[in-house]
């Protein structure tokens, strides 16, 4: 304040100088520096007062960080400026903070299941080996997943795409409205619902044994409303000169959208399947309650209990042995993998045949 | 109607008797099918869910009448022998605490990484983080139990000890010297699963903030902070709610992540640190194994309440979202 009102005096004695207009600011090295320093302080005091937990250091640092820069801005720059590194400084603790516990699920994955990933763990089950021994591996659980995933795209993807294009090409009126809304219910459904759901009528009233069958339906249903919902996305991206072109040169409706709407907008319809695959890939509970998991191969997925990726997982942790625990992280390695490299192709497939928008 | 574009056409005058008769009065076969099949699709997607809630409703009215308790209160699960006795209470409230205590931690953060994202990071850091982060929200919550159960709780023990020391007179921070298998640990747990879906549906909308309203009050010598203050959080904060609301589902159904961090016990127990509680989810997974048909039935009622639940929150959401919509205009 005090620069300010000095300036004025200065002006309106009427001696324009080329004064800077500036307002006093902390050095641009200031954040780093006191990042050190704060970071420098935790660790000492982690040191001092013997806290043997990390998690505590990085809070005490944080916390004298984020007081260390407003101190520090409201002592120089004033009340705003103060203000507006508190929230920089807060972002950037919320970032750090958020990374270190996501890096260190990938890390703890990758350096733990590499231990036993090899071509044996790939292309063997765990037959009648005992869960406490090294050993075994995950073919059939590999198998069971491709199985149940697969039948479960086999129903959702032709049942959410037409309802997609129900709700985007025809769908005017209260069945569409309802039809929206309901999607966007059937979005929120735990997956362990489903699971229940199909319990109940497939297996408690029908009679049926578990399968991998019974796991593919609850997964299915799990998956249809994000396909319906990421299909009508890409369906209203198609620019509506090209339907209308179409039905000008009097190309019936249903032609127009196998052969013009469709086509425009495949890369992003597959881009949401490939999605929802992925997503479906890592559901435990469903899985858990109508394939209940088998230790040798099944290849049958309409018949007897069925092994699945995630399920493996679950039930390697469960045996709470070193060896199963190794298992357990190759496994999840292996699932995060596969889930991983779905996502990017399914991004690469949508980057590539991103549809050109008529705006 | 809704084939009136075809059926409206006006015949050509060059059209034959041939194209007369199929854009005449009738519709073309072709298109009718193809109406039919979606149509029959979009219904067959209404169909599943009345099925969902008419099929659990009754197996759980099966269950509810067969239970010697009462559902709502009894601090039990034995759903088996002749006299089956068990409530939803201590599943209700490790439910609802375990997703308040995600919510409280997760929100704040994945609003300070997106906008990190959105306005505070350099360019191209910014463009992979986004990347990153939708990768992240792709991780099988098996895999997040395993890393909670595995690493997590063995190095939460220190924090609450820490806790203990200086809030332990609360009585909510109260710690014994056990595994830090708390619904705590599950809160932080699931906070950090719904981190990447939270953060990068609000980012998604924080970019989507009109560039005029920023440069507009940046040219007021607006700071950074009274820019995102000023035009970016009141253009975002339905989307803000929306993405909780979806972050408080996924935490609200989650199973597994919690079945391999909690130990469970049917007790209402005053410290959250402590190990103990249960929730909706969890209890489904780990009772199922050694359920009769009526222990299912018994399990499914408590899907039943977690559906209900589920449908109650994300309802809430889009009210909220439908009225925002109405008189921000900015979304058009």
């Amino acid at each position: 304040m005090s620069t300010l009102t000095d300036r004025t005096q200065v002006a309106s004695g009427g001696t324009p100088l080329p004064v800077s207009l500036k307002q006093a600011r902390l050095p641009r090295w200031t954040p780093p520096v006191l990042a050190l320093v704060a970071a420098g302080a935790g660790c000492g005091i982690g040191l001092g007062a013997g806290l043997d937990s990390k998690i505590q250091w990085g809070l005490i640092t944080a916390l004298l960080y984020i007081f260390g820069t407003y101190a520090l801005s409201a002592a120089v720059e004033g009340g705003r400026q103060a203000k507006d590194r508190l929230a920089t400084s807060l972002v950037w603790t919320a970032f750090l903070l958020a990374v270190i516990p996501l890096a260190s699920l990938l890390w703890e994955t990758v350096a733990r299941g590499i231990k036993v990933l090899d071509g044996y763990f790939l292309s063997h089950s765990m037959g009648t080996l005992p869960d406490a021994m090294p050993g075994g591996g995950i073919y059939h659980a590999i198998l069971g997943t491709l199985e149940q995933v697969g039948l479960a795209t086999l129903i959702a993807a032709p049942i959410g795409l037409l309802t997609a294009i129900y709700l985007v090409e025809y769908g005017r009126g209260k069945l569409a409205k309802t039809v929206t809304f309901f999607v966007d219910v059937m979005t929120g459904i735990p997956s362990i619902v489903a699971g229940l759901f199909i319990l109940s009528v497939w297996i408690l009233i029908l009679g049926f044994g578990p399968s991998g069958f019974a796991g593919a339906m609850a997964l299915a249903i799990l998956m249809m409303p994000v396909v319906v919902r990421s299909t009508e996305e890409m369906l209203k991206l198609v620019p509506n000169e090209l339907r209308e072109a179409s039905l000008a040169l009097g190309v019936p409706k249903w032609r127009t959208i196998l052969k013009v709407v469709l086509p425009t907008s495949i890369g992003g319809i597959t881009t949401g399947v490939m999605l929802a695959v992925a997503r479906i890939t890592g559901e435990t509970a469903p899985v858990l309650l109508l394939v209940w998991g088998a230790k040798t191969i099944n290849s049958n997925p309409f018949e007897d209990a069925q092994q699945s990726l995630p399920l493996y997982v679950f039930q390697q942790w469960q045996q709470g042995s070193e060896a199963s625990y190794d298992r357990a992280w190759a496994a999840a390695l292996v699932l995060i993998a596969f889930v991983m490299i779905l996502n990017l192709v399914a991004r690469g497939i949508a980057r590539w045949k991103a549809p050109k928008s008529g705006r | 109607m809704n084939s009136s574009s075809l059926s409206d056409t006006p015949p050509t005058p060059a059209s034959t008797d041939n194209f007369a008769s199929i854009s005449g009065k009738s519709v073309r076969p072709g298109d009718r099918i193809f109406l039919g099949l979606s149509r029959g699709s979009g219904i067959a997607l209404l169909v599943i869910m009345a099925a969902i809630a008419a099929f659990l409703t009754y197996r759980s009215v099966l269950a509810i009448s067969g239970d010697k308790a009462n559902f709502f209160t009894t601090l039990d699960w034995n759903a088996t022998g002749t006299e089956p006795k068990f409530g939803i209470a201590v599943l209700a409230f490790g439910t609802v605490v375990s997703s308040v205590i995600a919510m409280a931690i997760a929100v704040p953060v994945a609003v300070g990484i997106a906008l990190f994202i959105s306005h505070y990071a350099p360019r191209k850091l910014a463009s992979t983080l986004g990347y990153v982060i939708d990768l992240l929200a792709a991780v099988p919550s098996i895999v997040y139990g395993l890393w909670g159960a595995l690493f997590l709780v063995p190095h939460l023990t220190g924090l609450y000890g820490w806790l203990d020391d200086y809030l332990g007179w609360t009585g909510i921070f109260e710690y014994g010297d056990g595994a830090a298998r708390s619904l705590f640990t599950v809160g932080i747990l699931l906070a950090i699963m719904i981190l990447p879906i939270v953060t990068s549906v609000s980012r998604e909308v924080f970019l989507q903030a009109p560039k005029m309203h920023e440069e507009a009050a940046l040219a007021l010598g607006a700071t950074r902070w009274e820019v995102i203050r000023m035009s970016v959080l009141p253009f975002g904060r339905s989307g803000i709610i929306s993405a909780s609301m979806l972050g408080l589902g996924r935490a609200l159904g989650e199973t597994m992540a919690v079945a391999t961090v909690l130990s469970p016990s049917f007790l209402i127990g005053k410290s959250l640190l402590d190990p103990g509680g249960g929730t909706f989810a969890q209890n489904i997974a780990s009772k199922f194994s050694e359920a009769d048909e009526f222990g299912q039935d018994a399990l499914i009622a408590s899907g039943l309440v977690l559906f209900v639940i589920t449908l109650l929150v994300n309802g809430a959401a889009r009210l909220i979202i439908a009225r925002r919509k109405e008189y921000s205009g900015a979304a058009a």
